[in-house]
């Protein structure tokens, strides 16, 4: 019996533990998963380490993370975004540790770690600052550099309706890291607007196949950050 | 960014419509953020280019009418765009793919500085309080097939933007095929700087004196006359 609906944020994320990485999907405010990271706020896992494109803004969402001080380590392409104040405080204090990382790297990172590659050559970065020290090698005369996959603890995504089965569709650019991210995450959390039941979703248009997701939760009217942070939101 | 057009050359508008005329019907292509975006505006009637927006969309559209937009349709600079018909979405993995498996045409990007020798410094300027942010960019210089740089030609203190050896870090190295600036068009050669063209009331002289390494001549004298 495949049942994977969890009846809340809170209790889809029970079991994070303290030094848990976690992933998270979105890019700017298009998939991050506001209503799962609020509950990892209420549920207290803490020094944790974040993979996420974005370090969030204002002080809602993964903002909201960061500034309850659970965050040791962000993995993160570009953290600096506008109405982000968050990060650079803790960043400059030296609170949070930060790994910069090429977003196209990110990406392949992620999937790697999610498909049992280890490791590849990419020639991204190559005779930059982010390419010092990593091993490298050429192909066909031209230089690559060594990345390393990424796996996470825990996964959390948005997604716009998933089965109970746990098959995923998007809403447009929202989908961004979330399939790769589904399937890097030991234990991947999806929070969708609708959850249908099994057959409700065409399987020629679905985007994560379910083995990729342990828990899918309702949430049916989820939170923009853009008009939490126009609000003066914060969390908690 | 605002930047006060120069007395002299193209203006940022002008600069655009000056890449537009360059990019062949039928190009997949990849706008950075700020002036680069404007290229889109200037496209000559009759091509079809196909706009890329890393964050997972092939087919962007123009920005919505104010209060149309939608907060899961944005583009790489956090913006709301639309989709046209053909659009595709996809995960980031498929569109870094697009990227560095050498599937997108063009890609135009800002720049802090270009070396005569192609690198690209634009995602640092060192400070050591700065938030190091760095996005697709290194992505895209590494996989796109032709990087093409609009930029103005010095910066507000005057400062060379084309230089010999970049001083800010490098997003790749030897990866930009072409300058577009204020003054002048510019391809990075085996040779180094060689001028395409000059903006209309511009002289070579006045050109070179504002660029940090020798530039030669262009090839083909009856290129100066274009606009």
């Amino acid at each position: 019996m495949i049942g994977k609906r969890a009846r809340s944020p809170f209790e889809a994320l029970e079991d994070v533990h303290d030094g848990a990485t976690v992933m998270v999907g979105g890019f700017g405010e298009a998939g991050s998963p506001i209503e799962l990271i609020h509950a990892l706020i209420d549920q207290g896992a803490t020094d944790l380490t974040i993979v996420s494109n974005n370090c969030g803004s204002g002080e809602v969402g993964l903002a909201a993370l960061l500034k309850a001080g659970r965050v040791a380590k962000v993995v993160c392409s570009f953290p600096r975004t506008a109405n982000s104040t968050v990060f650079p405080e803790l960043y400059r204090s030296g609170r949070t540790e930060l790994e910069l990382v090429p977003q196209g790297t990110l990406a392949e990172r992620i999937r790697a770690g999610g498909a049992g590659i280890p490791a590849f050559y990419t020639p991204t970065a190559v005779g930059t600052p982010l390419g010092e020290g990593k091993e490298q090698r050429e192909f066909d005369g031209r230089r690559y550099v060594l990345e390393h996959g990424l796996r996470a603890d825990f996964t959390i995504v948005k997604g716009k309706r998933a089965d109970s089965h746990g098959n995923v569709v998007y809403n447009k650019t929202a989908r961004n890291f979330a399939p790769i991210m589904a399937m890097a995450g030991k234990i991947t959390v999806v929070q969708v607007e609708e959850i249908v039941e099994p057959g409700s979703i065409d399987p020629e248009t679905v985007v994560t196949p379910g083995i990729f997701v342990d828990r899918v939760v309702e949430v049916a009217s989820p939170a923009h950050e853009s008009a939490l942070v126009a609000a003066g939101a914060t969390y908690p | 960014m605002s930047e006060t057009p120069p007395a002299l050359g193209r203006t940022r508008e002008e600069m655009a419509r000056r890449v537009a005329q360059d990019i062949a019907d039928g190009s997949y292509v990849n706008l950075g953020i700020g002036i680069p975006e404007l290229v889109a505006r200037f496209v000559p009637e009759g091509r079809e280019l196909i706009y890329h927006t890393e964050n997972g969309l092939l087919g962007m559209g123009p920005s919505p009418e104010e209060d149309a937009g939608d907060p899961e349709l944005i583009n790489a600079g956090k913006r709301h765009v639309t989709a046209i018909p053909g659009a595709s979405f996809f995960h980031q993995s498929d569109s870094f793919a697009m990227i560095r498996g050498g599937h997108l045409d063009l890609c135009v990007l800002g720049a802090l500085q270009v070396a005569q020798n192609g690198d690209l410094a634009n995602w640092s300027t060192g400070e050591p309080d700065a938030i190091p942010a760095v996005g697709g960019a290194m992505d895209l210089v590494a996989g796109v097939k032709a990087i093409y740089v609009i930029t103005q030609h010095c910066t507000r203190q005057g400062e060379p933007k084309l230089v010999e050896s970049c001083t800010y870090p490098l997003t790749g190295a030897a990866v930009v095929n072409r300058v577009y600036t204020d003054l002048a068009v510019i391809d990075i050669t085996p040779e180094g700087f060689r001028l395409v063209e000059l903006s209309p009331g511009v002289d070579f002289d006045y050109v070179q004196a504002r660029t940090g390494a020798p530039l030669l001549p262009s090839r083909d004298r009856a290129s100066l006359e274009t606009t």
